[in-house]
Order: C-alpha cells, then sequence, then structure tokens
C-alpha cells in the first residue's frame, strides 16, 4: 500500500452540496459516438492488413481425426493458416480474471480446439487472406475428419455417471481439492451452512418447494467479437481489441502465446457492449499467430453473429431447487437450496455466485444451499451482468411471493419482515456494511405504481396481474490507476484504464473534476492502453466508477498536494501552510485559483504530471426491488410488459443519466430473458436460433419506458458514496415478471423463457 | 460469400434472355433481403444476380378501382403501404406488407422475393391468396398467368422455371362489402418470423357473408387456402359461433410441425385462435367498407 | 478474385467513383473502401440495423444492398447526417439526454430516426418504437433514446416553425 492508499477516505456528508456530483453532465465521447467517428475494433485499418476469418465446428462433441489445410493454403491470396496445432499447450493454472477465474489451459483450447471439439461452433482452423471473402472461401477448402461423439445438452444428464464425459482428466472438487479420481462432468460441489435447516423447517407454519429450470442465455452485445492483431519483426505484439480487460487479456495472450506481457500492448477500442461477455480472449491469439505465420502483416478479424452466439460465452442453464419455510408471523425459519449451472465446454458456470445472491436479501439463520458447476456441449459460459443471479432471484423471489400469498401478506411487507440490513452475515459468509434494501422496498410500496390499481385488460381473452421481487448483488471494488497531465491553460487531461462501456468517462472525470474543485468541462478524459497507463482490472463486477472513482479521487489529491507545491513555491512558503478551498489555494490573505496556478507552472518548477495506483476494497452490495404489471394474452400465451418501475441503491448517483441507464438496461435484458430469450438446440446439439431474429432479443416495441427510483444510501467506504450499479438490475426482473404472470393467470412459471407456448403450457391449453 | 456476375437489365426482354442463357445459376434480385443474406450463409449460390429492380415493369404500381391492383414483382413493401387508395381496397394486403421485418426491410423487400422465397411462414403470402391474387410469369418463350395458389410446391419451391421471372402480381378490385385482414402470432411485437399466421377475407351483402377466403401459414409445407373453412362462413351472418367453426375448419386443415419456432401443438391452436380474430377483424372491416365512402374529387 | 466494377454514386453530397466486386455489401464497400466506418456491423443479415443508411430517400440495411446496387444512387450515412456547423438535432438530442451507452448502435438509430422525422415529422411514443423496431440496442433499453427522438422532433418542429415565420415576415 502506498501511503495515497492509506490515506483514509472521508465520505463527504449527504448534506454536502457538489459541485459537479449529481448533475446530466454531456458525455466527452458523445460527439465522437453520435457522428459516427468514434473507432471501435472493427475500424482498425492499417497498413498491408489481412483479414482472418475462423473454422468451426459442425458437431457439438466429436474427436478431431486430422486437419488437411493444404488446399486452403494454396488458395491465391491466402497468406496464412493456423490450426490447434499451433498452439503450444498453455499450463492447467487457475488465476483470477476479471470477476471471476481462469484456467488458461481451458482458455486456450476454447479459442482453438485441440484433439477434441466441445461444441457447435468450436473454432477448429483460422486462416488469414487478403480479403475476407478469400479467407472464407480458403475454410471451405480445409477438410477436418471428425470421430463424432454423443453429446451432452442438460445439466441433469451431464451429471449421471454414465454420461458421456467430455474432459477426460476433469475430477470434481469441493473446496478446492478432488474428492474422486472418477472422471466426471461436475467440476465442482459447493455448500453454504448455516443453523440447522431441519429444525427451521420443522418451526415453519408454511413450507414452499419448487424445482426450476432456465435456458442458456446471451450477453447479446450489438458489437461482435473482433480482433487486430501485430506480431511485429521485432517480438512485440500490438493488439487492438473490444475488451472490458485489456490487462487481463494481455496475459491471457502472454500464457497462451507464451510471450511475456511486457512484450504485449493490448489496445482497448471503444467497446459496442460486453456485459460480461468481453472479459476474456477469443480472436486475439488467433490474430497474433496468422500475423506471425503471415510474415508480420496486421490481421484484422471480426465474429459473425451467428459466431457471436455459437462460440462466446452464453450464461448457463440451469436446475435449481428452492425450499424455504416461514412462521405465520412472517418469518423466514429456513431456507435451502440446490443450483446445477452449466458451464459449457469448460468449468467456470456462476454457480458460485447463485449461490450468493439466492437467498441474499434477507436475514437467515438456518440455510443449506448446494451448487454445482457442470460441463456440458454447450460454448463455455462467461460471465453475464450479475453472472448466476437471474437464474437465482427467479426460483427464490418466485417462492417467496408464494409464501407471502399463502401466508396472506402483502409481498413487500413479507420482504420487509425478513429484510437483510447493515452487520447481517451473508450466506457466504461476509457481513453486510451500510445496504439499502429496506429503502428499495419502502420505495416500490410508496410508489405510485404500486399504489395503483391495475389497467382493465385490453381485450376479452387478456388477463392483467402486478409483481414484485428483489434482487442483489455482490458488487466489486479492485484495483485501478490513472495518470493526469495538468495543462498550462487550467485544464487537466485524465489518462484513465476502464474500458468505457457505459459513459463512465463521465462519470470519472466527474469524480476528478470534484476533487478539483474544477469545472467538469475542464477535465479531459481519455482511455489508455496497457502501455500508456497503469493497471486497472476489468470494467465488470460493478467497479468502474467505485474502484477507479477512487483511483480519480486520489488522484485529484495528488495534483492537489503538487499543486500546493506549486502555490509554496510561487510565494515561497512552507508547503504545508497553503490551505486548499474548492479551486482556490491560499496562504493567509493570498489566495491563486487552480486556473492561474496552471498558468504559473512553468515558473514554479516546470511541466507536472502525477500518477496513482489503488487497490480498493469497501465495495458494498447493491440491492433492488422491481414491481412490473403485465398483460398474459390467454389464447396465445403471450406476455406484454405494461408498466415497469425498479428501485434501487444506487449508493451515489453521480451521472444519475447514466446511473438510470445501467437500470434501463439490466431491465430490459432482463425482460428478453424472462420471455423469449433461449438457446434452442437439437439432439445433435446443434445451436438453431443462431441470429438475431431468432434469437430474440427486445426491440423497442416490445418494451415501455421503465421508471426508475435512484435510493441513494451513500458508502462510506467511497470518498462521494458510490456503490456499483450495474448489474443488480438484471436480477429481479425475470422473478418479477413470474410472480405478475401468477397474479394475472394463476400459473406459478418455473421455466425461464415464459414463452408463449410455456404459458399456454402452463394453463393446460396446449399439451 | 462466393463470387458471382452482376447484371442489371434495363427491360424485360433483355432480363428473360439472359435467365434463358444462365438458367438454373441465375438468381433475380429484388430487395435482397432473402437472397442476400441467403447467399452469405451459403443457403443459395449464384453464377449470375439479375437485379431486376431497373425493369420497367417490375417497378411499376398500377391501381384503378375497376381493375384492381398491379404490383411490378420489384416494388417495395413501403410503397405499397404508403400508397393510400391501395391501402384502403386492400386491408389485407396492407397488414402483411406492414410488419414484414422493419422499416428498412419493407423499403427493399418485394412481394416478387416473398412469394419466390416460398417460406411457408412469408407474411404476405395468406394475404395475398385470399386476396386472390395471380402471378404473371415471364421467359423468353413468352408469358403466363396463374393464380397465387398454384404457385408454390413446397418449402423454397415453385413452379417458376430456372429460365422464368416473376413480372407482376395481380389482384382484383375488392367488391362492395369486402373486408379482409392477416393476423401473425410471433413472441416479439416486430422482426420476427410469424409461428402462424392467417390471412382471411370476407364480402358481406345485406348481413350474410355472401363470399368467404381463408389462407394459413407456417402451418404446413406452403402456405394454404381452406376452402372448408370459407365454407363454414358462406350464407352465414357474421357471429362469434360462426367464426369458431371457420376456425375449427381452418386448425383441421392446417398440417403444422414442430421447428425451433414454434410446436406443432402450439401452432394447431393458434390456427384457430387467430382465424377467429382474423374472420372478425376483416367483418370489421367489410362493415365499414359497405358504409357510403366519399367521393374522390 | 472476381472481376470488380466501377460505381459512381452521391455518398454524403460528394460524387464517390470506387471499384467493387459484386459480392461485396454496400456496408463492406463504405466501411472497408471509402473509410467510412459510421455504419456498423452488427448481424449482417438485416436484424439489427446498426448499418442503416438513407439510399434514394429509403432507409435501408446496408448489409442488404449490394455495392453494385448503389450506382447512381444517392446516399446519406452518419457521416452525412451533421450539417457543416454543429450536429443535427437528433445527435444533440442523442448527448442530451444520455441515449446512448456503449454506442454501437448510435449511428444506426439516428440514420432511422432521421429518416423517420423525415416522413413524420410529429410522431408518437408507439410510431417510433415501431419505426425503431428495427434497430436493436441492448444497453439502453430503449428509454433514452424514444425520449431523445421525441424530443428531436420537438426542436426540428420548432426550427420549421420559425423559419415559416421568417419567410413570412
Amino acid at each position: 500500500m502506498t501511503v495515497l492508499e492509506q490515506e483514509r477516505i472521508q465520505t463527504q456528508s449527504t448534506s454536502k452540496t457538489f459541485r459537479v456530483i449529481g448533475r446530466r453532465v454531456p458525455r466527452p465521447d458523445g460527439v465522437d459516438k453520435v457522428t459516427g467517428r468514434a473507432q471501435y475494433g472493427a475500424d482498425v485499418k492499417l497498413s498491408g492488413m489481412l483479414y482472418g476469418k475462423v473454422l468451426r465446428s459442425p458437431h457439438a462433441h466429436a474427436r478431431i481425426v486430422s486437419i488437411d489445410t493444404r488446399e486452403a493454403e494454396a488458395l491465391p491470396g491466402v497468406k496464412a493458416v493456423i490450426t490447434g496445432k499451433d498452439f503450444k499447450p498453455a499450463e492447467d493454472r487457475v488465476e483470477r480474471s476479471g470477476e471471476g477465474v481462469v484456467n488458461y489451459s481451458y482458455l486456450s483450447q476454447n479459442v482453438m480446439a485441440q484433439d477434441k471439439v466441445l461444441y457447435h461452433g468450436h473454432a477448429v482452423a483460422a486462416v488469414a487472406a487478403t480479403n475476407p471473402h478469400i479467407a472464407e472461401e480458403a475454410l471451405a477448402r480445409i477438410k477436418v475428419e471428425y470421430e463424432v461423439l454423443p453429446p451432452v445438452l442438460d445439466v441433469l444428464e451431464a451429471m449421471r455417471e454414465d454420461a458421456p464425459i467430455l474432459l477426460p482428466n476433469l475430477r470434481t472438487r469441493e473446496l478446492g481439492e478432488p474428492v474422486s479420481d472418477r472422471p466426471t462432468n461436475i467440476a465442482s460441489h459447493e455448500q453454504y451452512a448455516r443453523g440447522d435447516v431441519e429444525r427451521g423447517f420443522a418451526e415453519a407454519d408454511v413450507i414452499v418447494e419448487r424445482e426450476f429450470r432456465t435456458s442458456t442465455v446471451h450477453q447479446g452485445y450489438i458489437e461482435p467479437q473482433n480482433a487486430t492483431a501485430l506480431w511485429n519483426a521485432d517480438g512485440f505484439i500490438t493488439v487492438w481489441t473490444s475488451t472490458q480487460a485489456a490487462w487481463d487479456e494481455r496475459r491471457e495472450l502472454s500464457e497462451i502465446l507464451h510471450v511475456p506481457i511486457s512484450n504485449i500492448r493490448v489496445i482497448p477500442m471503444e467497446i459496442g457492449g460486453g456485459f460480461g461477455g468481453k472479459l476474456n480472449v477469443y480472436l486475439e491469439p488467433l490474430a497474433a499467430l496468422l500475423s506471425l505465420k503471415a510474415g508480420h502483416r496486421p490481421v484484422k478479424m471480426w465474429m459473425q453473429r451467428d459466431e457471436v452466439l455459437k462460440a462466446t460465452g452464453p450464461t448457463s442453464a440451469s436446475v435449481i431447487r428452492v425450499k424455504v419455510g416461514a412462521r405465520r408471523d412472517g418469518v423466514i425459519t429456513a431456507a435451502q437450496a440446490w443450483l446445477a449451472y452449466e458451464a459449457g465446454a469448460f468449468p467456470g458456470s456462476p454457480v458460485g455466485a447463485g449461490m450468493g445472491v439466492i437467498f441474499a436479501p434477507y436475514r437467515l439463520e438456518n440455510l443449506l444451499i448446494d451448487g454445482y458447476d457442470v460441463v456440458v456441449n454447450k460454448p463455455a459460459a462467461k460471465p453475464y451482468r450479475a453472472p448466476g443471479g437471474t437464474n437465482a432471484a427467479f426460483a427464490s423471489e418466485t417462492v417467496v411471493d408464494e409464501l407471502a400469498e399463502k401466508l396472506g401478506m402483502d409481498p413487500i411487507a413479507f420482504r420487509r419482515i425478513n429484510a437483510a440490513k447493515e452487520g447481517d452475515r451473508r450466506a457466504d459468509g461476509p457481513v453486510y456494511g451500510r445496504i439499502g434494501y429496506i429503502e428499495t422496498l419502502d420505495a416500490i410500496a410508496n410508489h405510485p405504481h404500486y399504489r395503483s390499481p391495475l389497467p382493465a385488460p385490453s381485450a376479452p381473452w387478456c388477463r392483467v396481474g402486478r409483481g414484485v421481487a428483489s434482487g442483489f448483488w455482490f458488487n466489486w471494488d479492485g484495483k485501478s490507476s490513472a495518470s493526469a497531465i495538468v495543462n498550462p491553460d487550467g485544464t487537466v487531461s485524465y489518462l484513465e484504464g476502464s474500458t468505457d462501456i457505459g459513459g463512465t468517462r463521465a462519470s470519472l472525470a466527474m469524480q476528478l473534476a470534484e476533487t478539483l474543485g474544477i469545472d467538469y468541462t475542464d477535465v479531459r478524459p481519455m482511455v489508455g492502453d496497457t502501455q500508456t497507463v497503469g493497471y486497472n482490472d476489468a470494467t465488470g463486477g460493478s467497479r468502474t466508477t467505485y474502484g477507479s472513482g477512487i483511483a480519480a479521487y486520489h488522484l485529484g489529491k495528488a495534483i492537489i498536494r503538487a499543486m500546493k507545491e506549486r502555490a509554496a513555491r510561487l510565494w515561497d512558503v512552507p508547503a504545508e501552510d497553503v490551505d486548499v478551498d474548492g479551486d482556490t489555494y491560499c496562504y493567509g490573505e493570498r489566495c491563486i485559483t487552480f486556473k492561474a496556478l496552471c498558468a504559473k507552472l512553468e515558473e514554479t518548477g516546470g511541466p507536472l504530471s502525477v500518477s496513482v495506483s489503488v487497490d480498493t476494497h469497501g465495495a458494498i452490495p447493491a440491492l433492488a426491488t422491481h414491481v412490473v404489471d403485465v398483460e398474459v394474452d390467454i389464447e396465445t400465451g403471450k406476455v406484454s410488459i405494461l408498466r415497469y418501475t425498479a428501485a434501487q441503491d444506487v449508493g451515489r448517483a453521480i451521472h444519475p443519466d447514466y446511473v438510470e441507464g445501467q437500470i434501463h438496461g439490466g431491465v430490459a435484458q432482463g425482460i428478453g430473458w424472462a420471455l423469449n430469450e433461449e438457446y434452442v438446440y437439437d439432439a445433435d446439439g446443434h445451436l438453431l436460433n443462431a441470429s438475431l431474429l431468432d434469437y430474440r432479443m427486445p426491440t423497442a416495441l416490445d418494451l415501455p419506458m421503465i421508471e426508475t427510483v435512484l435510493v441513494e444510501v451513500p458508502n462510506p467506504n467511497h470518498p462521494f458514496g458510490v456503490k456499483g450499479v450495474g448489474e443488480v438490475p438484471i436480477v429481479p426482473p425475470a422473478a418479477a415478471i413470474a410472480n405478475a404472470i401468477y397474479r394475472a393467470i394463476g400459473v406459478r412459471m418455473t421455466t425461464l423463457p415464459m414463452k408463449p407456448s410455456a404459458i399456454l403450457k402452463a394453463l393446460g391449453t396446449i399439451p | 460469400m462466393q463470387a458471382f456476375e452482376y447484371v442489371a437489365p434495363r427491360s424485360l426482354d433483355e432480363a428473360t434472355h439472359v435467365l434463358a442463357h444462365v438458367g438454373a445459376e441465375a438468381r433475380c434480385l429484388g430487395g435482397g433481403t432473402d437472397l442476400i443474406a441467403q447467399m452469405r450463409e451459403g443457403r443459395r449460390s449464384a453464377r449470375v444476380v439479375v437485379d431486376i429492380k431497373r425493369i420497367p415493369e417490375l417497378d411499376a404500381l398500377k391501381f384503378d378501382p375497376i381493375h384492381g391492383l398491379t404490383l411490378g414483382a420489384a416494388v417495395p413493401c413501403s410503397r405499397i403501404h404508403s400508397h393510400g387508395a391501395v391501402a384502403a381496397a386492400f386491408p389485407g394486403l396492407i397488414d402483411a406488407v406492414s410488419l414484414i421485418g422493419g422499416i428498412a426491410i419493407q423499403n427493399r423487400a418485394s412481394l416478387g422475393g416473398n412469394i419466390c422465397t416460398a417460406s411457408p411462414a412469408g407474411d404476405s403470402l395468406p394475404a395475398l391468396l385470399v386476396h386472390n391474387a395471380h402471378v404473371l410469369l415471364a421467359s423468353a418463350q413468352g408469358t403466363r398467368r396463374l393464380p397465387l395458389s398454384a404457385f408454390f410446391v413446397g418449402p423454397g419451391k415453385t413452379v417458376l422455371r430456372p429460365d422464368e421471372l416473376v413480372v407482376q402480381i395481380e389482384l382484383p378490385a375488392p367488391p362492395a362489402g369486402f373486408g379482409a385482414a392477416y393476423l401473425r402470432f410471433t413472441p416479439r411485437n416486430e422482426m420476427d418470423i410469424a409461428v402462424v399466421g392467417v390471412g382471411a377475407a370476407v364480402v358481406l351483402e345485406n348481413g350474410l357473408i355472401t363470399q368467404a377466403r381463408v389462407a394459413l401459414g407456417a402451418v404446413a409445407p406452403t402456405p394454404i387456402l381452406v376452402p372448408e373453412a370459407a365454407e363454414a362462413l358462406v350464407g352465414k351472418a357474421p357471429s362469434p359461433e360462426v367464426f369458431a367453426d371457420a376456425a375449427a375448419a381452418a386448425q383441421r386443415a392446417a398440417q403444422p410441425i414442430t421447428d425451433m419456432r414454434g410446436t406443432a401443438e402450439q401452432r394447431r391452436h393458434l390456427v384457430g385462435v387467430l382465424t377467429w380474430r382474423a374472420l372478425q377483424r376483416a367483418v370489421e372491416r367489410a362493415r365499414v367498407s359497405q358504409l357510403p365512402q366519399p367521393t374522390a374529387q | 478474385m472476381s472481376t470488380r466494377v466501377p460505381v459512381t454514386a452521391t455518398i454524403n453530397n460528394e460524387d464517390v467513383t470506387f471499384l467493387c466486386e459484386p459480392r461485396q455489401s454496400l456496408l463492406e464497400v463504405l466501411r472497408e473502401e471509402l473509410g467510412l466506418t459510421g455504419a456498423k456491423e452488427g448481424c449482417n443479415n438485416g436484424n439489427c440495423g446498426a448499418c442503416a443508411v438513407i439510399m434514394n430517400g429509403a432507409l435501408v440495411n446496408s448489409c442488404l444492398v449490394l455495392g453494385v446496387e448503389a450506382h447512381g444512387a444517392t446516399i446519406t450515412t452518419i457521416e452525412g447526417i451533421a450539417p457543416r456547423e454543429g450536429l443535427h438535432p437528433l445527435q444533440q438530442k442523442f448527448i442530451e439526454h444520455a441515449a446512448l451507452q456503449c454506442g454501437v448502435c448510435t449511428p444506426g438509430f439516428i440514420v432511422a430516426a432521421r429518416a423517420l422525422l423525415d416522413k413524420n415529422p410529429n410522431p408518437t411514443e408507439h410510431e417510433v418504437r415501431f419505426w425503431l423496431a428495427g434497430n436493436l440496442c441492448r444497453c439502453t433499453g430503449y428509454d433514452k433514446i424514444v425520449r431523445a427522438v421525441l424530443d428531436a422532433a420537438a426542436t426540428l418542429r420548432a426550427q420549421a416553425a420559425s423559419a415559416a415565420g421568417d419567410e413570412v415576415q
């Protein structure tokens, strides 16, 4: 820890008037993005650039017998072809990456299959050519011989002892240690236990127990994965890419390509959405190897949409069993859950997070939660906004709703009785800091939406209903670095390293401006790369405005210290005697503004630049409560969202527009997940709906305006009270909608998506 | 995408000449919303792509209340639904062309393309069938005209010969008391493929249905007309019970399959629901069309 | 490689001549040949609207137009929406309303909305949602996008009224 990091953070009191924070200022990258000039990864064009394409497996599970690339190499315009043989095995080692962990051996096998393909769309070869069409023609000339194996496509089937095995060396681990020497598809089993659930259930007056299933869904970012790489003749590799995690990708490239990190520069371009799906490499190592093999020419690659859906991280399908008991007075006496999540081809589902989310809003004395991470022949699961949380909350919040109903209690009142608050211990261990769950319940209970009567159905065959659900997300803090140049004209050039995925240039620049007491427009933010700014953890885990915000604050404090010295030098007085109030530096009666002092940099020591790196702690979880009105057409089974309101403890809304935007986006994704999105596989494991037409994400016509209530319960561990806001909004929607559907048609939905045919089946209309 | 040659003939003769020479390796390009996507995915191939949009006959939209509507095969959907008189006279068609794809698709996609793609789920097909559409085909050998109901052979298959192209689609002028509707069921509200589509048309005279047509999409290898549903309607006064009889007949005629967009059971059920609703809407429109219309100035 | 054919078009008010293979889409030509990378490739089959341009007055997905079809056409891309000075009201309102997060769908939305307002200067919320249903956004839930378009429409109407008033005077 540096001196800077040890500096105690004083949270500004809630009554403090901010100069910048809380305003709806224009984002610095706005003009570039509305005029089409912002440079995204696929916009890169370099001298002598080649185009790369990937050949993908038509089978879900097969052994690669042979690959013959000779005809492809002979095609005029083709400059390089690579297969699994071009990859030296990466170490079978697990390290933290993004919010989760990464095993480099699995990651390497995921970007390019070695001896086996494990899902429909698994990469088996790649080509670089002078244009993308030639590269594609070359793919058609690569001959791959497969020995097709039976696929495993369902988590429960994969857990059976007689299931086909995906990874011969996989052994089930508990608490990180192998528990058996038997080959298996169950990568891990974890358990959280507290109290005595049997006693708790015995004390209950009402017990609800149900099993739930959720389908595989995709993050659905609009910009497909892309990467441009130059493996130069001097051995240095530069990669221009769309990533949430430039430093993690640098390390992944280092492990996969066996090149030191110092020889690799990862330049994060503007990113067209990620939601967790762009934390790990896919095309980057391929483009780099193709570049090397093509004689050090840059290679650009980008995925087609079917490749994105077939081969990049969806999030897990799951089976979840929940049993909760409560006394007549509304107190929950015991809660038990069993979660099995599909990891896809390689271990690493977010089941652990699901276990943490599932009962998190509640104070529980007796709980037992078991979680299983299970490999199946689907693409390797990657984080998706509050990974694992939506599945878990769909199950638990539906059961909580049913308990409230059976007890004859209002669903919000029931939750309020059991609501977790500061000092309560979570199922996964940590004790809650200053969370604002109860405040979100009260915000919804008092909201005009919740207090208004339901609208009348729009047709005789329609029914309406209202549902409520709550959600939790851990939030992450992590490491951030930033640099600043203080300019003679009074502005500050601010270099940060968090990929700006939804307006964080603004929210970080605002925190720096606030710290310095200067105008927002006098801070000029820019996102750096692995070569130009210090280490930054991923843009993920709802950490950026929190962790990189703390870096911005410390950067500001460092600038202030330096500026005090400049003022001291100007007046020839001791620096420690210079006082700072806002943007004004004073020694006794003598005062000078930040801007005026900047003009004197030249005469007080010359240019001024500052860098900081921080390892932040103290993130506090986000909690949210949502209410939704739905209309169900009981003849077609179609569910329409009539009205949606989300209340969330946001700590402090630095830029309210972008906080609302996070809630809007999370809710919209949650609605899509709840109603229509799913991966449809045939019995052989072919993904049938690998297009944006048939994957059915919500359009503008499928959603209403989404009302938000920003509940501000400041985080005492952040200088401005920030809590992460980005992920929790996707946690409650599926459960809230399921509860609303129940109120409309009297049927408890236990599968996602709650698509029209599922509603008709639940109603008994169709078999 | 595989390489191909592109030609843009300026006349029908020129086009049929190209088709006569290239035959099965030629593909006609209208709006390209199916063809380009399919060629990119390798589902169709072509050595020569014949852009038909510069041929005057194929780009023409002619309407008069006596002879009806002549639609050039390459006329984009948006030109059809933005034509006020056409919209008033052919409500079932307008329902369909307004919901094919999004606006950007409607600005390119043509009905010639929609019928030649011959997807069982093509939205315009049931609507055209209930509007009693005919198609005019041309080749270097000459032209032939046939009812649209005789055009489809199977999924993606039509009677069109490799040397032929669709010139135009003809819809007779609707009689007084005519009403039509097209309804489809999709999980999303737009940008989706019909799980089931139903077209319905009726003629009301003195409170009775004197003519009727019901056509179904996405429940058979081709879009189908259901004469039994029409029989259940003709001679009757419109009522929920009569609609239900026709809907039941439509359900019996449907031969749905299960695929990624819906199950057979779901489709058969939806045929009943949508037939009922489409008939109700068609009758409402027929009643309005019986009212005295404002005369053109 | 197949034969490249010369194509002449007017793009963003400039006459442009380029060579392209018939199999190249207009989107590929704009992005890879002409350096106009504002139109984005999100799906390459007409399902996301990120590549929207206005061609001969009509909104189209440039991924579903062949480059050769552009011969003789007048095309406006996102790079041609802004006036010489400043921004188009739609662009201004997208920034003001925070109607973008990652921004990759934004060019398509602005081009599509411009085509809407050219045709219907006073759309309802439903009409905006219907028109924009061919453009997918995964970040914003469309809320602020719809608000920005409605607000831009109001601004454009006010500008038109004021211009008409000036003419009368």
